[in-house]
Formats: structure tokens, C-alpha cells, sequence
């Protein structure tokens, strides 16, 4: 079964976006909501594990967030997909469970 | 798809409030159904009729209260966590002897079995906290 994995604390506030790339297995997405799409922004100190997990699933970050944070698309790490709350709401469908890393 | 929510934070708190209000404002637009929201722990407080936030700030337990006017939803209010938080139905207020009950309209106080009945009939449970 595949799962959608929510993580909503930046990477430098918490591990669980670390914890989280470490669980994902083939089929799973992780979806950066709240706080968690700091990770998304490229640069970062942490993007490199961002791109390491984009080689074994999908990424996505929820854009109102990112919007909220003053994170433009283009500051995002190449790769990650941008949602809004009905791509969320899709993402969360199309997954057998959703676990929520908070 | 039959959706379960759990709100786990209380508004003004955390942002996990307004997102689990926008995600569930999205899966009823985009025709899905959700079988209950379960408001647990500091989420309780999302439930009291009695808070007064700035005119131009939104008010989250009305528009929880409007959504589940809109689309007959089931809100649920953990009784032990509600307790706790002084929310209280008529009921409850009574029971408790206090003077007032301020649970706000549409919903309702129950116990954590509805919460397992959510994960057991929800094709999916999302949980929102912090």
C-alpha cells in the first residue's frame, strides 16, 4: 500500500523531514505542508537530502505555504511539484493511507 | 472518497487549525464526503462559541460552524479533552454544576469511540496537529 507522508516542520526545527525520506519505499510521496515547505527552498543546507529523496519518490509542497513564506516557485529545489489544497486533497485519494509526521 | 479528519490543535495556536478547515473545504468542492471531523486534545477549543477574534481576522469556529451548516458535517468534541478545556454542552454543564455551556453550533460532544469509528469507516483518516 502506498502512503502520502505530510511533514509540517522545517527541517531545522525538527528531523522529521530527515526521519520521513528515510521510511519512503516505491509508490510514496511526501507532501511538505505548513512550516515543512522551509524545505523546499533551494540553497538550502538541507537540499541535498531533498534531491536524494527525489530519486526514490515524489515530492510535493502545498504553494499557499510556500506563498505565506515568501518562497517563490522559483526558489523551489527542481524536482518538487507545487499543490494546492485540492492537489492535497488528490495527493491523499490517490494514496492507500496518509501518515502524518507530526 | 469517505474522508476521516482529526484536528489535534486549537486555533490561533497552531496553524493546523486552518489547514485541516482548507482541506476539508477542498475535499467537499471537490465532491468527496467526509464521514466526521474529530477534534481532539488543544483542537477542542475550536469548538467554543465564545471566542471573539479582531473583525478583520478570520474566525475559525464559525467557519467550521458554516461548513458543517453547508454540508450537514459531523464535528466531534473529545469529552475528556473538552472537560478539561472548560467546553461544555448543556448537558455537561449541568451535570458538572456550572453555569454555562458554550459548545458552538454544529457541534456536538462525544467520546474518543467515535474517533475509532472514524478510522473504521473513513477510507482515509488525515490527522492535522503540531
Amino acid at each position: 500500500m502506498s502512503t502520502l507522508h505530510t511533514v509540517n516542520k522545517s527541517p531545522f526545527e525538527r528531523n522529521a523531514l530527515c526521519t520521513c525520506f528515510g521510511h519512503i519505499t516505491a509508490g510514496d510521496a511526501v507532501l511538505m505542508i505548513e512550516d515543512g515547505v522551509i524545505g523546499a527552498r533551494k540553497g538550502a543546507t538541507t537540499a541535498a537530502m531533498v534531491q536524494a529523496a527525489l530519486q526514490k519518490g515524489k515530492v510535493y509542497a502545498l504553494s499557499s505555504d510556500l506563498a505565506a513564506r515568501g518562497i517563490k516557485p522559483a526558489d523551489v529545489i527542481d524536482g518538487i511539484q507545487l499543490v494546492d489544497y485540492g492537489g492535497f486533497v488528490d495527493l491523499v485519494t490517490q494514496h492507500g493511507r496518509t501518515v502524518s509526521w507530526l | 472518497m469517505l474522508l476521516g479528519i482529526v484536528v489535534n490543535e486549537g486555533p490561533y495556536t497552531h496553524q493546523a487549525s486552518d489547514t485541516a478547515y482548507q482541506f476539508t473545504k477542498a475535499a467537499l468542492e471537490k465532491g468527496h464526503s467526509i464521514f466526521r471531523v474529530f477534534f481532539y486534545h488543544d483542537g477542542v477549543n475550536n469548538g467554543t462559541r465564545l471566542t471573539v477574534p479582531p473583525q478583520d481576522d478570520r474566525n475559525l469556529q464559525k467557519l467550521w460552524t458554516e461548513l458543517a451548516e453547508k454540508y450537514k458535517l459531523d464535528l466531534v468534541v473529545c469529552v475528556a479533552a473538552a472537560q478539561r478545556r472548560g467546553i461544555l454542552d448543556a448537558d455537561e454543564a449541568k451535570r458538572h454544576g456550572k453555569d454555562a455551556a458554550n459548545i458552538a453550533p454544529g457541534f456536538r460532544i462525544s467520546g474518543l469511540g467515535q474517533l475509532i469509528e472514524a478510522g473504521i469507516n473513513a477510507e482515509r483518516l488525515v490527522t492535522f496537529g503540531d
